[in-house]
């Protein structure tokens, strides 16, 4: 073998791992990139909360209980935003994801398994607090006058809803393939929406079997900390936090890079 | 820095019933290039995977600069370059993105423009990843593996899916590496590729290492120069063999094809040429080669195709 080749010194070794911060604000800004660029997520995660809040609270088209149409809706909304990103958009881009072999590759990188996951919960509250802050101010606009009293507790509120919606994302993506996992979590949002007393008033016998879902809980603990303030009723804590504890155990447990 | 880049001892994977690898050892000393040469289906790409930290083998032991690729991943990640068989990138993302990304985890990374201009991605760099061209997919790949300036690349099949001249490219950048003090495991079912490239070269087959040495040493085992040559059919070779240095051998493999086997020289030349023109037969043809790398390989893992 002989060969001449002229080199540069282009390539001779200097290896290193990059700090932590760096890295994880590019996997964070990589995330949240992709993520608005989805125009299916965009329609998902602002266009269809906005357009509830606005259609719902504006027409009688829905029957809704109380007076204050706003007052009613905006929690529900809020709610249907965390759980359309923490839950179906991170479900769905991570089983994607997983299949073309993006997460084998960064599992090779100098960014370890966990601090890509950090990265992926820092990139999903960075679209919460867009949603929030978007929805907030349509409400706003909208006449809706949220008791103040309550704000400390309505963002632990979301912080545990998006973290149990993360769990099971993550449960459903590492499990089952990615197509599945397109289905299942696209059906998952519209039963959701559907049972979760996010436009509506459930009725009150199917509302008590069914408080014990993560996005009913998050609705009802809303609703109470935004309409009265204070830390609301003990049982939707409760609730948040044991999906939040299993769902992200069972994840750990049982998700596959591959 | 005296354990060799990648040292792979009776290593043994199975995947249910089926044995992707049956024993292989092999050693990469740093600085060198290594090509695992064989068919599909061969363990190729398992036992890439497993130097790379993905899964742990069944049996036997696998050091790479050192380190155990499990047991150490993360002492060894900022230091190895993956270039993976295919995906492994964002749909949606732009290849300067991806490039960008990688590099965004490393100490000191390479100049993204540079590496960009020297692969030929320039004009796609704002093109999002599923709509590139399988060679550039595989271009931009590499440039993933490399960017982080690392001490040893892992290529599966660099030069799959490219044209003639991006395979050039890549070669010439492989030749680079070496020449820099990288060192590099690759892959190919490509003979010239693992011939050109590779100071290395294990054959894989079924999972086990059938040969392993340098091209130089695998093309002239067990191998004589021959001399073929053709002329008017049924020449009595008999006469010929008398006429020429001791310890050779004739055929006719094919009518009016003409095989000589033993040590060339000179005088045999001379002597074939010569005995051929005293029978009124005109040489055509006439060659003196060696044995090939694909003559080897194909002896060693069979010539049918397979499934």
């Amino acid at each position: 073998m002989t060969r001449t080749v002229t080199s540069t010194r282009t390539f001779v070794p200097a290896p290193g791992r990059a700090p932590l911060g760096r890295m994880l604000a590019a996997q964070t800004a990589m995330e949240v990139r992709l993520t608005l660029r989805r125009g299916e997520s965009l329609l998902l995660t602002l266009v269809i909360p906005v357009l509830l809040l606005v259609g719902v609270s504006q027409t009688s088209v829905v029957r809704l209980p109380g007076g204050d149409r706003v007052a009613f809706l905006a929690p529900g909304v809020l709610a249907l935003a965390v759980m359309s990103t923490a839950f179906t958009g991170q479900a769905i881009s991570t089983g994607f994801e997983r299949s073309y072999g993006v997460l084998k590759r960064l599992g090779a990188s100098a960014l370890s398994r966990r601090d890509l996951l950090v990265a992926k919960t820092l990139a999903v509250l960075a679209v919460i607090v867009l949603q929030v802050a978007v929805i907030a101010v349509v409400a706003l606009l909208l006449g809706w006058r949220p008791a103040v009293g309550g704000l400390p507790a309505a963002l632990g509120l979301l912080l545990l809803g998006a973290a149990s919606f993360s769990g099971l994302a993550l449960l459903m993506a590492g499990t089952l393939r990615a197509e599945a996992t397109l289905a299942g979590a696209n059906l998952v949002y519209l039963l959701m929406l559907a049972v979760g007393g996010v436009m509506f008033a459930l009725p009150p016998g199917i509302g008590r079997t069914l408080e014990f879902l993560p996005v009913n809980a998050l609705v009802d603990g809303l609703r109470s900390v935004l309409e009265h303030g204070g830390t609301g009723p003990a049982r939707v804590w409760v609730v948040l936090a044991v999906w939040a504890v299993g769902s992200i155990a069972a994840a750990a447990r049982w998700f596959r890079w591959e | 820095m005296d354990s060799p880049a990648v040292e792979v001892t009776d290593l043994v994977q199975r995947y249910g019933r089926t044995t992707a690898v049956d024993g292989a050892t092999f050693s990469l000393p740093r600085g060198q290039v290594l090509a695992l040469l064989g068919p599909n289906g061969a363990g190729k790409t398992t036992t890439v995977e497993i130097c790379e930290g993905y899964r742990r083998p069944d049996a036997g032991t696998v050091r790479v600069l050192g380190l155990d690729p499990v047991a150490d991943h993360d002492d060894l990640t900022p230091r190895i370059g993956v270039m993976l068989q295919s995906g492994g990138v964002y749909p949606g993302a732009r290849a300067a993105e991806a490039l960008s990304l990688v590099a965004s985890f490393a100490a000191r990374p390479l100049d993204t423009a540079m590496l960009t201009e020297r692969l030929g991605l320039g004009g796609v760099a704002r093109t999002p990843y599923r709509r590139l061209s399988g060679g550039e997919k595989q271009r931009l790949s590499l440039a993933m593996a490399l960017v982080g300036r690392p001490e040893l690349v892992f290529l599966d099949e660099p030069t799959a899916g490219m044209d003639p001249q991006a395979r050039r490219a890549t070669w010439d950048l492989v030749s680079e590496l070496r020449a820099d003090g990288v060192s590099v495991l690759l892959t190919t079912h490509f003979l010239d590729e693992a011939e050109h490239l590779a100071d290395h070269v294990v054959i894989l087959d079924s999972g086990r290492v059938v040969a392993a040495g340098s091209p130089a040493e695998l093309t002239a085992a067990g191998a004589d120069e021959q001399l073929r040559f053709t002329a008017t059919p049924g020449l009595p070779l008999g006469e010929l063999l008398h006429a020429l240095p001791e310890g050779l051998v004739a055929s006719e493999p094919r009518q009016g094809e003409y095989l000589i086997g033993g040590r060339m020289t000179p005088e045999v030349l001379a002597g074939v040429t010569a005995w051929c023109a005293t029978h009124g037969a005109l040489v055509g043809d006439l060659r003196i080669g060696r044995r090939t790398l694909e003559d080897v390989f194909l002896d060693l893992t069979g010539r049918e195709l397979r499934p």
